[in-house]
């Protein structure tokens, strides 16, 4: 009984730390396969899933506002949106345009060399040492909404420019807050609104030949 | 939930950092290759999420903190939005030219 | 006692056997395996009162023979049928995503569930944004309809799928305003929470808060039956049009994904109608604070009781919601794809965002016309009050406070800012807001 606690325990463990392994993995691998799938749906529903593993990702961050923004926004709007301009440019029913293979290739070393770089620089940096104010500090003990995911009133605090910690210890000088940006922000979403709906609008298309609208207008008449 | 399990950090920065990386490689490399219109745009919400990622992971790990959440938020705001613009002239484009091929639209080439 | 009895979460009562690490994931196994059985039943059962309720309604009996006099066992047999089936696919479609796509519905479907507060206390995941979080995953069940209907390679499955992610996205929007609207009045976006608000007499229930809620819970509802594609606007699979939309080339298994993913969603739409509109698992007779209250007390089987009551309660309001739509399925004809697109972006759009402005204005003209914070004086009915000012009731959100609370209960509690007396910045920030400007948050605020 007790060595099969201990298993559990240990099981349990592994599950907890696992889970971030998993939708790490996931996410790499299908942003991958975005890059080397051909067909545009198929690339929707990779790119779905990578976006969806990210959400994964914020949530094991304790980020649960932006995980549940990224899957409305991301997933439910703007890739809905993006199969839907798919399936009105499509001009044959599984669409497949073809890199040529030489520019796969120079792409493909072009992106290893940039990951390089990347990781290189990135992993280069001890950010313990470098930013010793860490987690255990920022989400103190007793108080600490944000190290159970809970950020909703702690990031509408911080649009109106405070924050619960300022509130806590009553070193209160509020700062400017978000207020600001999330104004132009949505300014910014209505103006391309606006002008999302006055570039899509239907047009007349633009006729390769005469002899093809001819034969339009004579079908129209018939 | 079990504080014990809920404040020990599941995995160290760099995880995110690495992940964040491909995330962004990922959609250099997809921008640069697709042919396809629509594809290119998916490479650029790549590119954002590997953004994104590292925004919130800043945010988890250094003192960075729920700033971090704010402006991944403002990123995901702005995507959508310049997704809807993009597809948009993504449209326009195919009513012209009756393709979505990135590599047709040299009106301006000289 | 025995413990099994006496712990009031699953977690808790793990926790007396195991470590701590292997309680939580023991507990979070559960949790899953139990909204998955909920997730499971309930399909079988609404697609054999959804034939009753169309026979009924068409003046006929609807299935009477199998398992007995109601036909009780029509679904199961339909199922085995199903699992029978051969798994075709067609040869123009496209393979990988045609077999990928019911389980993306179903698993979208199946995590909306998560949220869901069954009663006081039981949730497979208290999330502090569980009404938002409810809102995008059941956003990414039409991702899966329109995969289906593409890869399908067939005409009508594509007109299907090109139908419902025009209609859901355009849905999506006053849906989720509509949503906002009891999350405006009440102050938070946890489910548990709003459930826990609206406990006391059924005027406590936020649909009974103003007159903006109460357009806003048949807006919503109106709403949610489009976007689970339920008729009148079950566009996407027009029989009549379309053959059967977006699943029209699937069959056997594969097939009943999408149907139970269906019938769950209906039930999920009013699960949020109910926790957000309803008064969740309360009664509404006053029982939660007079009876209720004293079981929770009491703990061991008393708490278990009181909660299993809850979840009663619960279940049974979203079965009623499910069966009005089933009334509308069978009694309205549908609607054209213009009509649809009509009714939401002229008509129900413009009403829901009236509805949200109206909302947020409603304290501050309550406060500035009557100097209380509600219309409705506090009455004395049952040793509880009606029309107790939100800020007054036994629940007020963001304020911890001490409950019979097992461990889950306890991560429920969104730890918000609470300050103290003897906090200067807040008691700056408290000082102007309490008077003037909206009067329910500033009294949330000081009566911690």
């Amino acid at each position: 009984m007790n060595w099969l606690a201990q298993q559990l325990d240990n099981l349990a463990w592994m599950a907890h730390g696992g889970a971030v392994y998993v939708f790490a993995a996931m996410a790499i691998v299908c942003a991958l396969a975005v890059v080397f799938t051909h067909n545009v749906v198929r690339m929707a529903f990779w790119l779905i899933l990578c976006l969806a593993a990210t959400a994964g990702l914020f949530f094991s961050l304790n980020a649960d506002f932006v995980g549940a923004a990224q899957l409305l926004i991301y997933v439910g709007g703007t890739l809905v949106l993006l199969i839907f301009g798919v399936m009105l440019t499509a001009s044959g029913p599984f669409l497949q345009m073809r890199t040529k293979p030489g520019e796969m290739v120079l792409g493909g070393v072009v992106g290893l060399a940039l990951l390089g770089l990347l990781l290189s620089s990135a992993l280069a940096v001890r950010w313990g040492e470098r930013s010793p104010v860490l987690a255990s500090e920022v989400v103190g003990a007793g108080f600490n909404p944000v190290a159970e995911g809970n950020t909703t009133r702690e990031l509408g605090l911080k649009f109106l420019g405070a924050s619960s910690r300022d509130l806590k210890t009553g070193r209160g000088e509020l700062s400017a807050g978000y207020l600001l940006p999330f104004e132009i922000v949505s300014v910014h979403l209505l103006v391309v609104l606006i002008g999302a709906a006055y570039l899509a609008r239907t047009k007349r298309r633009k006729q390769p030949a005469d002899s093809s609208g001819d034969s339009r207008s004579a079908a129209l008449s018939a | 939930m079990n504080p014990e399990l809920s404040t020990a950090a599941p995995a160290d920065l760099n995880l995110y950092l690495f992940v964040a990386a491909v995330l962004f490689v990922s959609g250099i490399v997809c921008m640069a290759t697709k042919r396809n219109g629509i594809g290119v745009l998916m490479g650029v919400e790549l590119v954002l999420n590997g953004a994104n990622l590292n925004f919130i992971a800043f945010g988890r790990f250094t003192k960075l903190g729920i700033d971090g959440h704010v402006l991944s938020l403002f990123v995901i705001v702005l995507a959508a939005a310049e997704a809807a613009i993009a597809l948009a002239i993504a449209l326009n484009f195919y009513n012209n030219h009756l393709s979505i091929d990135v590599d047709r639209a040299d009106s301006l080439s000289g | 006692m025995t413990p099994v009895l006496a712990a009031s979460s699953i977690l808790e009562l793990l926790q007396q056997y195991l470590s701590p690490n292997a309680a939580y994931l023991l507990a979070a196994v559960l949790h899953a395996a139990l909204v998955l059985g909920f997730f499971g039943v309930a399909p079988l059962i609404y697609i054999w009162l959804e034939r009753k309720v169309a026979g009924r309604i068409q003046d006929r009996l609807g299935p009477t023979r199998v398992g007995g006099k109601f036909g009780w066992l029509q679904t199961l047999a339909d199922g085995i049928k199903l699992i029978q089936k051969e798994d075709l696919c067609p040869e123009a479609a496209d393979r990988m995503l045609f077999r990928m796509s019911p389980y993306l519905v179903f698993v979208a479907s199946f995590a909306a569930f998560l949220v869901l507060p069954w009663a006081d206390g039981w949730i497979a995941q208290n999330l502090d944004i569980g009404l938002f979080f409810m809102l995008a995953i059941m956003s990414l069940e039409v991702m899966g309809v329109i995969l289906a209907g593409y890869s399908s390679g067939s005409k009508w499955a594509l007109f299907g799928g090109m139908r419902e992610a025009a209609q859901v996205v355009s849905y999506e929007i006053p849906m989720a305003i509509c949503a906002l609207v009891p999350v405006t009045a009440a102050g938070t976006l946890s489910l548990m929470d709003l459930g826990r608000i609206q406990s006391g007499p059924f005027l406590n229930w936020m649909i009974f808060h103003d007159p903006f809620c109460f357009i806003a819970f048949f807006v919503y509802f109106v709403v949610a039956t489009a976007s689970v594609k339920r008729a009148p606007f079950d566009l996407a699979e027009a029989e009549s049009e379309l053959v059967a939309g977006f699943h029209t080339e699937y069959s056997g298994i594969r097939w009943s994904y999408f149907f139970m993913a269906e019938y769950a969603s209906m039930f999920a739409v009013s699960g949020v109608a109910t926790a957000l509109f309803l008064g969740g698992w309360n009664t509404g007779l006053g029982l939660e604070e007079t009876v209720l209250a004293g079981w929770r007390e009491a703990g061991g089987p008393w708490y278990l009781l009181a909660n299993l009551l809850g979840a009663k309660v619960f279940i049974t309001k979203g079965c009623l919601l499910v069966f009005v739509q089933m009334w509308v399925r069978w009694t309205l004809p549908r609607l054209r794809i213009d009509q649809v697109m009509t009714t939401c972006l002229k008509y129900l759009l413009p009403i829901s965002c009236a509805l949200f402005l109206g909302v947020a204005i409603w304290p501050l003209a309550v406060f500035k016309l009557t100097g209380r914070s509600t219309l409705v004086n506090s009455l004395k009915v049952m040793g509880t009050d009606i029309g107790r000012p939100m800020s007054e009731r036994s629940f007020v959100p963001g304020v911890p406070q001490a409950r019979h609370a097992g461990p889950v209960e306890a991560q429920a509690t969104p730890v918000a800012p609470a300050p103290q007396g003897t906090d200067r910045a807040g008691a700056e920030l408290r000082v102007p807001a309490a008077p003037t400007l909206v009067p329910a948050a500033a009294d949330k605020v000081s009566s911690s």
